[in-house]
């Protein structure tokens, strides 16, 4: 059909319609996988998250609005863990992010051997986490522990140091295993962000006089601020709800040195059958992540403009 | 073609002049400079990631005596690779051992299945969250993360309950479906992150060429993505590797157990089979790497075809 | 456009996904059409292999109709998954139309797998394996089966009555006892010797001797090294030397805290005691068991508690740098009490949702039998009182047996309380807050003490 009087009315009535539908049509698969498996769980969640129900009570499970959300918030242990999983996101996203970056940077550069920095620079990644923990358990181990033996070996410590059982490292034991797992997994997704950009604006830039330093500040960083974002939020959702890693390593001690929100979650709720309170925590840890996420998109948006 | 050349006009010419150069540029003490510390930085990166692992592979190869000398001998008097050989191709009489072969096969599945529905379903749904313009862009891309913000602890309860109801329990089927729909949200997230960095008006064109939407994501976006495309996909594999708490749950025997289910097997009470362990670990970090290494050319791809213009 | 952007390269991976997403298919359908059939024989396989009673062969017969029980049992040494097939293929002589499909699972992962399924509308298992503290939780939570009238004389009066409470609740029985154990003094013979100390200490001030004469020779930093990690394993140590000292009841009749006073206090004041004499290395507060054992073997300490497994793995020559040095004797007492020992046992439990509880019960009774127990006793201890008069069962290793038959005659179990877990965790970071210096024994355990009633509620 040419253009001409008539065509346009009929624009105009159905310009919106094909991007929207193409667009329902593109996320409806991804909100059916997503939705049918998750909505009921969180649906039911939400729901117990407002009753008494322990197990050690069958039957009992009196309706008690937001008591479990009340408890939980007045409660001196629930701030302690909450503080402690915000200290292990901060640090560890931070270091990971940048340590990320950095390996990043170097695995983009053309050199000899850089195959092989790029396949082997997942196995930390790709190391099951039980199996990871249990290694650093090993490694960190105060009387047979390898980290003991290297620094003693090189004079760097004379008597072996404990290193899990003592409050003030014990959280920093706990994070270099973190950091060494996921370093690999912001290097590489970072590293796909950098394909992206235009190899021509540096090559461009150099000409104009601009040094590394500057490259990197005025082109890669905007240019990566996308997916650098998106790894942030990815690492900080993880980091917040970590499990397993430190349940596997230190199971929350010593005296609850590292008994972070996810820690303190399962004890109060799964290990004492009390699942009106789990849920709750459940939701209590969601919103805390969103507070965080809120938080980057603001200070972005701040930099930003 | 002419779009990308809008992006650096004026400095083409320049750009392309001084580049023919640059690749025979004479050894100056600078760039050797460079050099070393790229290869330095390098080197130190590969000793940080290999050191702990080397520490697995010698604790999977000695007796447990060698590894507690004080001071601590690095290479173990006895080595001997009979851990290895139990896992894969022992006795069928182990039962552990057996077990863990079944995982991997496990494992393999569930993580390959849930890559494909992944990847499949969330880049099409980043597309359109990265290109299309609709009602409710915003804060459905924010449902679809809020979902991955509770804790598994809170959801493995309610997610026992329906896979028992619909007879799943212990089928590779049930981890195939519960994460894929964890694992979608990360992709669409990322696939956006991704697709919003490669310029928009590559699509136009292909528009213009008379492409459909979804011609303009395979023929178009897809070869350009595909560094964050295969990057994605081993995030999504990794995911689904090494999940344990819901397969913990759901899984009862061989027939669905998965690899950290099958490697928690070998603490027992108060007993950790450590050199066992640490096989097992090497031997499920194979699969993973080896992936790495077939993905590592095509994470360049974008690079040397962007480079191959001119 | 196809120039930049390289459209072979683009090509190939997207064949390459093609094949790729050709291959998951393939995968997936033989995958989930095999599973929902393959399922039970595979995993019915394992357990029944030798057993392997056919349904059909059993049928005609008087022996009843075809059953099968879904049994959570755990990964470990002792009864491991051979010696329970064993077991299996003995009992299904006389019981062939009962299937057994039993599930091994990790120790950290029994309790949650339980609470899971029965949580979850129940039905799974018929039978589980349940550690010392948990009956009162799972009885109040209604997954376990009260079977007091249903114990055969013979258990009842062969059995050491310490195993029993493994498995009482009220005065009910709810489990059948099957892993017999607790923690024994282990002490590295040439150590001791050494440092001119030649019997084991009996008592806990001689044993605080003994590592400040070991200390004193230089030849090692910390004499003792023991499992305090914020875990089961430092509520273990504490309640077995809180036993030696006065008494480990945790709290009285009406619910009052008792742990705080007495045997409770005395144990946390003399455990912080030797750390701050350095007899006790600081690691212990990150060590399980296991890790003592392993830290034992390095030959670097002189004494420790441990579980009877201890002994078979610290004098192993493959995993050990003293094997053949490490003896046990019974753990020191104090004052009037000549030993003590907390209640590491398990036990059996019909769940209430089992269709066949008689069978369940008939199995557990089975497994539990003197007979079955006298299978593996380098990994764990029977619990029958003949065994340990049994020179045939015995002879192996007859200074454990010893020290074994006088400390099972006076086990003490941590409390059997329902608010059991609540307070264990509170107690555990208690304990180590004590150790650590950040309280003082006194402080640490009465804070945990105001917290009692609304554990009790």
């Amino acid at each position: 059909m040419t253009a001409g009087t008539l065509d346009r009315p009929r624009q105009r009535r159905s310009k919106p319609w094909p991007e929207t539908w193409v667009a329902a049509a593109f996320v409806a698969p991804a909100a059916l996988v997503i939705l049918l498996v998750v909505v009921v769980p969180l649906v039911r969640a939400a729901w117990m998250s407002l009753f008494d129900i322990e197990l050690t009570s069958p039957g009992v499970e009196p309706f008690v609005g937001l008591r479990n959300y009340v408890t939980q918030l007045t409660s001196a242990d629930f701030w302690d863990s909450v503080s402690k999983a915000l200290f292990f996101t901060g640090v560890t996203t931070a270091l990971e992010l940048s340590l990320g970056l950095g390996l990043a940077m170097l695995m983009d550069q053309p050199m000899r051997f850089r195959w092989l920095l790029r396949s082997i620079v997942i196995l930390p990644w790709a190391l099951p986490t039980i199996v990871n923990a249990l290694m650093w358990r090993w490694i960190d181990n105060g009387t047979y522990g390898s980290l003991n033996a290297l620094l003693a070996q090189t004079g760097v410590i004379h008597d072996y140091v404990p290193w899990l059982s003592q409050d003030s490292t014990a959280m920093w034991m706990v994070v270099l295993a973190d950091v060494w797992k996921m370093t690999p997994f912001c290097a590489i997704l970072i590293l796909a962000g950098l394909q992206g950009i235009d190899r021509e604006l540096f090559e461009a830039a150099r000409v104009d006089g601009a040094g590394s330093r500057q490259i990197f500040r005025r082109i890669i960083v905007p240019l990566l601020t996308p997916i650098i974002l998106v790894v942030l939020v990815l690492r900080t959702m993880e980091a917040f709800k970590v499990f397993d890693i430190i349940w596997i390593m230190t199971g929350g001690g010593p005296a609850n040195a590292t008994q972070t929100v996810a820690i303190y979650a399962y004890r109060t709720a799964y290990q004492s059958y009390d699942f009106g309170q789990g849920a709750a925590l459940g939701y209590l840890i969601a919103i805390f992540i969103m507070l965080l996420a809120a938080v980057y998109l603001k200070l972005l948006r701040r930099t930003g403009a | 073609m002419t779009i990308d050349r809008t992006t650096i006009s004026g400095t083409d010419g320049r750009a392309h002049a001084s580049r023919v150069p640059a690749r025979r540029k004479p050894i100056t003490p600078g760039r050797v400079a460079r050099a070393m510390f790229l290869y330095a930085g390098m080197v130190i990166a590969l000793v940080v990631v290999v050191a702990p692992f080397s520490w697995l592979v010698i604790s999977s190869v000695a007796d447990k005596a060698d590894l507690l000398t004080k001071p601590l001998e690095w290479i173990p008097a006895h080595i001997s690779f009979g851990r290895f050989v139990d896992l894969t191709v022992g006795s069928s009489a182990d039962e552990t051992a057996q077990g863990f072969r079944a995982a991997i096969m496990n494992s393999m599945l569930i993580a390959s299945a849930t890559t494909a529905v992944g990847m499949v379903v969330g880049t099409l749904a980043a597309y359109a969250f990265a290109r299309l313009r609709f009602p409710g862009r915003s804060w459905m891309i924010l449902a679809f993360m809020a979902t991955t913000m509770l804790p598994p602890i809170a959801l493995i309860l309610p997610l026992f309950q329906i896979m028992k109801a619909l007879g799943l329990t212990d089928t590779p089927l049930a981890l195939i479906i519960i994460y894929s729909s964890f694992v979608t949200p990360y992709v669409v997230w990322l696939m956006r992150g991704y697709i919003e960095t490669i310029p928009r008006e590559l699509d136009d064109a292909g528009r213009v060429d008379g492409c459909s939407r979804l011609g303009v994501l395979w023929r178009v976006i897809i070869p350009v993505a595909t560094p964050g495309l295969l990057s994605t996909a081993l995030l999504a594999f990794l995911l689904a590797w090494d999940e344990f708490l819901y397969a913990l749950v759901i899984t009862q025997s061989n027939a669905s157990k998965t690899l950290p289910v099958a490697l928690n097997d070998f603490i027992g009470r108060y007993g950790v089979d450590f050199g066992r362990l640490a096989t097992g670990g090497v031997i499920a970090a194979i699969p993973p790497v080896l992936i790495a290494f077939a993905f590592q050319r095509h994470i360049v791809a974008g690079l040397t075809a962007g480079s191959v213009k001119g | 456009m196809t120039n930049r952007y390289g459209a072979r390269g683009g090509l190939r991976i997207r064949a390459g996904v093609v094949l790729m997403a050709a291959a998951f298919a393939a995968a997936g359908c033989s995958g989930s059409s095999a599973t929902p059939s393959a399922a039970q024989p595979s995993a019915a396989a394992p357990a029944s292999a030798s057993a392997a009673a056919p349904a059909s062969a059993a049928a005609p017969s008087a022996a009843g109709e075809a059953i099968t029980l879904h049994v959570l049992l755990m990964k470990q040494a002792a009864y491991s998954d051979t010696d329970v097939a064993a077991m299996t293929a003995a009992f299904n002589v006389d019981h062939p139309n009962i299937t057994i499909v039993p599930e091994f699972v990790a120790y950290d992962a029994l309790h949650d797998k339980i609470v899971t399924a029965q949580a979850g509308g129940g039905g799974v298992y018929d039978l589980i394996l349940v550690d010392t503290p948990w009956p009162a939780e799972m009885v109040k939570a209604g997954i376990i089966t009260d079977i007091t009238d249903k114990i055969p004389a013979e258990f009842s009066t062969g059995v050491f009555d310490a195993a029993w409470t493994a498995a009482k609740y009220n005065g009910k029985i709810y489990g059948v006892p099957w892993i017999n154990d607790t923690k024994f003094f282990f002490y590295n013979e040439k150590m001791l010797n050494n440092a001119g100390i030649t019997a084991a200490p009996k008592t806990w001030d001689e044993v605080e001797a003994a590592a400040k004469a070991v200390k004193a020779k230089g030849e090692v930093k910390y004499p003792i090294i023991s499992s305090w990690k914020q875990a089961e394993a430092v509520i273990c140590e504490w309640t077995q030397i809180a036993a030696a000292m006065g008494g480990s009841e945790f709290v009285d009749a009406q619910g009052k805290p008792l742990f705080n006073q007495g045997g409770g206090l005395a144990a946390l004041k003399f455990m912080k005691k030797l750390i701050d004499e350095g007899l006790v290395d600081p690691a212990s507060l990150s060590s399980t068991e296991d890790d003592v054992n392993t830290a034992m073997s390095t030959g670097q300490y002189a004494m420790t508690l441990n579980w009877t497994y201890g002994l078979s793995v610290m004098n192993d020559p493959k995993a050990s740098k003293v094997a053949g040095q490490i003896k046990v004797a019974p753990s020191p007492g104090e004052g009037s009490v000549t030993t003590s020992g907390v209640n590491g046992g398990m036990s059996l439990a019909v769940t209430t949702t089992s269709k066949h509880p008689a069978e369940a019960l008939q199995y557990a009774l089975f497994l539990a039998s003197e007979k079955s127990q006298e299978m593996d006793v380098a990994n764990a201890l029977p619990m029958w009182k003949a065994s340990f008069d049994n020179a045939d069962v015995t002879k192996n290793n007859p200074t454990l047996f010893a020290a074994a038959k006088i400390q099972f005659s006076g086990l003490v179990a941590r409390p059997v309380v329902p608010y059991y877990t609540k307070l264990s965790n509170a107690l555990q970071a208690a304990i180590q807050e004590a150790l650590l210096g950040k309280k003082t024994p006194e402080q640490a355990l009465n804070d945990v003490a105001a917290q009692l009633p609304s554990f009790q509620q």
